[in-house]
């Protein structure tokens, strides 16, 4: 199995094109989920009965094998960019809706009582004790939704997007390795890059992390 | 859509689906085969990888970083290029299995064991412990509900993606959805993922009972 280099330096452009809109659809999709799972993760950590019923409901939703999921979007929303992205929200949503909710229990009680006994109200205390101490987690579950979405992209190349994904169907029916393999190694690349930059936005949003160690 | 769901329904229900070769029982066997081997083998390589990062604490920026490089890894991708390379046969498709699972059980094996208490490990240690009662007496047991949690994550996802088996020409459930999409027969697509998504919940919900069922001595 050789590269055909003389390939590479002639795909350069479209190269560039298919690396931008994959990694549009992987970040869009990663926005959604967190705009859609937090709201429901403080739903399931305050609601007992909604916790299992939200997390289960999650589950489901992420066995369903992504094909699939893609293929039955073809009826709402064609053969679009738009597909891609329901898809890839919703496979967003149980890693999302998980760590954020184990990040809201994972906050000490006590924590939580010192606040109540200061006079913080609810709200408050969720933005400014409960998040802020749940980050790592939710930190943790942001950076495997990511990187996740960046490796799922590819899959939407059966119904004609899939960014990089796109090589990968191209080689497969001419025989032909190297752009299976610069696909990989691409979406690699976009996904080291990608969680690199969430280890750095997790170290500047939790100073007291640092001052411990 | 009510036709779809009653065809559907038909679909599930008629008893020559179920029997044959190409039967509903047959690929459901194939693809829980593949699943749980898979799992099995990532169990294998995340379990004492996670225990041993997390217990000596060193290599963890290496690890967590090898995790997600093959969380990153595109399956599609892989699995074409094992096979574009070896040829027809089952490997490309455990290969992509299994680099699928590892880095889910290694990241939450390794997350359970920084979430131990240093406190208790060091009581551990003040009692005389050695290194190795420490990890299998203390570390464990407490860093076991997220080792779990990594399991059953890497289980459901490795049951979803088992789909791909069909792709490069193998059975499993997935049969029914890319035959369904070359004959165009959404109601066939439909009964693949319905049937996919089932045996996934069926086995996280077996694993999160035995999950409750190692623990019922805990008190949260």
């Amino acid at each position: 199995m050789t590269i055909d280099w003389s390939w590479i330096s002639g795909h350069t452009d479209d190269l560039t094109t298919l690396t931008l809109s994959h990694l549009q659809a992987a970040l869009t999709a990663v926005l959604l989920g967190l705009i859609i799972s937090l709201p429901l993760a403080v739903l399931a950590h305050r609601v007992r009965p909604l916790r299992g019923l939200l997390l289960g409901l999650s589950n489901v939703l992420f066995t369903i094998p992504s094909i699939a999921v893609f293929v039955l979007l073809l009826p709402v929303s064609g053969l679009t960019r738009t597909t891609t992205v329901i898809g890839l929200t919703i496979y967003t949503l149980v890693v999302l809706l998980r760590n954020t909710v184990e990040g809201l229990d994972s906050v000490p009680a006590r924590t939580k009582e010192a606040a109540k006994a200061m006079g913080t109200r609810p709200l408050r205390t969720l933005l400014t004790v409960e998040l802020p101490l749940a980050l790592p987690v939710i930190m943790a579950g942001v950076r495997i939704a990511t990187v996740m979405s960046i490796s799922l992209v590819s899959v939407a190349t059966y119904i004609g997007d899939g960014g990089l994904g796109q090589l990968f169907t191209d080689g497969f029916q001419r025989n032909f390795p190297t752009p299976v393999i610069v696909g990989v190694v691409l979406t690699l690349l976009l996904a080291v890059v990608a969680d690199a930059a969430l280890v750095a936005l997790q170290y500047a949003l939790t100073p007291w992390k640092r001052r411990r160690a | 859509m009510y036709e779809l769901l009653k065809n559907l329904g038909a679909w599930l229900t008629s008893g020559a689906q179920w029997a044959g070769s190409d039967g509903i029982a047959h690929r459901l066997a194939e693809h829980l085969q593949y699943s749980l081997l898979a799992t099995l083998v990532a169990t294998a390589i995340g379990l004492p990888l996670g225990l041993l990062i997390g217990h000596t604490g060193k290599g963890a920026f290496l690890a967590i970083n090898l995790a997600s490089f093959g969380r990153a890894l595109p399956t599609v991708g892989l699995v074409v290029l094992v096979f574009l390379a070896g040829g027809l046969s089952m490997l490309p498709v455990y290969v992509a299995l299994v680099a699928l699972a590892v880095p889910a059980i290694v990241t939450n094996t390794y997350a359970g064991m920084t979430a131990v208490d240093p406190d208790v490990r060091d009581a551990a240690r003040g009692q005389g412990m050695r290194g190795h009662q420490v990890l299998f007496q203390v570390e464990l047991p407490l860093a076991l509900p997220l080792i779990m949690t990594g399991l059953r994550l890497a289980l459901i996802q490795v049951v979803a993606t088992a789909t791909i088996a069909a792709y490069v020409s193998f059975g499993g459930l997935g049969r029914y959805v890319f035959d369904g999409l070359a004959q165009r027969d959404l109601v066939q697509v439909l009964g693949g993922a319905v049937l996919v998504a089932a045996v996934a919940v069926a086995l996280d919900l077996a694993l999160s009972a035995l999950q409750r069922f190692l623990f019922r001595h805990r008190t949260a």
